[in-house]
């Protein structure tokens, strides 16, 4: 059962990915984006990462889907259709995509990972609030404070971006 | 873990959805489908961080948190990014990457 919900979250993740790069009607793109974060926020959920799903379902379900969506809507027709690349275009970048996928898959096969530990994962909220607070051995207060000046400043500068010239 | 799933598994399915990205990051012209591109790249780099997690390091959260700051950080990218679509479609009235060939400064 469990492997049977694995498989279709990975097919919907494969299928809804391709679609967000090829669909030709942007407004659609972004929907079938949201679907592929979705199911992948599925994955998560079925690897016992439940914190870190619930983060993908807030922030990027919620926040970035919505955030592409207005700018869709502010910026461009929604049923008009954009206009397809070219056959030259599209056919290099296909190889040169799939050239990369098949160096990588390849190198991932043939290495040998070592041997799966069966440690218990403590993945409460608890713990995961605590070390990420900690300054002591694996702790992450630094990137966590880091973080929170890098969103303070993509604040001010998406304001003062996006703010009409009032000079003019 | 899941039964029967190998770690190769996840890596693959990593790979695929990052160079799926990066074919829509090559052939899109639209500034906001080239976003969306890299919204899929950043992802694929999650669902490999996690799955390392999960089958390596379980006693650890290291994956877990990289994943955490690489959603912080798509958050904070796609903010900087929406507003420069707008000013620049206020400016040109276009988004699309070959007409936007000029800075301010």
């Amino acid at each position: 059962m469990e492997q049977i919900i694995f498989y279709i979250l990975v097919s919907g993740i494969l299928i809804f990915s391709v679609l967000t790069v090829t669909s030709r009607r942007i407004l659609r793109a972004a929907v079938f984006l949201l679907f592929m974060l979705l199911c992948s926020a599925g994955l998560f959920f079925m690897l016992d990462f439940y914190f870190l799903a619930a983060v993908q379902l807030t922030v990027y379900a919620g926040g970035i889907i919505v955030l592409i969506i207005f700018s869709i809507m502010l910026t461009s027709q929604v049923n008009e259709k954009l206009e397809a690349a070219g056959v030259k275009k599209s056919s290099f970048s296909l190889i040169a995509a799939a050239a990369g996928a098949v160096v990588c898959i390849y190198s991932i096969l043939n290495y040998s990972f070592p041997a799966v530990s069966n440690g218990e994962t403590d993945s409460s909220m608890k713990n995961i609030g605590m070390q990420l607070l900690s300054y002591k051995d694996n702790g992450y207060v630094l990137p966590f404070e880091v973080i929170s000046i890098l969103l303070l400043a993509s604040m001010v500068g998406a304001i003062i971006i996006a703010k009409r010239d009032s000079a003019k | 873990m899941i039964e029967g799933i190998q770690l190769e598994f996840f890596l693959v399915l990593g790979t695929l959805v990052f160079f799926i990205g990066i074919y829509g990051f090559l052939t899109r012209k639209n500034l906001i489908t080239m976003l969306m591109s890299a919204e899929l790249i950043l992802n694929a780099v999650n669902i490999n961080f996690v799955a390392f997690n999960k089958y390596l390091y379980p006693e650890n959260l290291e994956g877990q948190f990289f994943a955490l700051f690489i959603i912080a950080i798509a958050a904070t990218e796609v903010a900087v990014a929406v507003s420069i679509i707008i000013s620049l479609y206020r400016k040109i009235k276009s988004i699309d990457v070959e007409k936007v060939n000029e800075l301010k400064y």
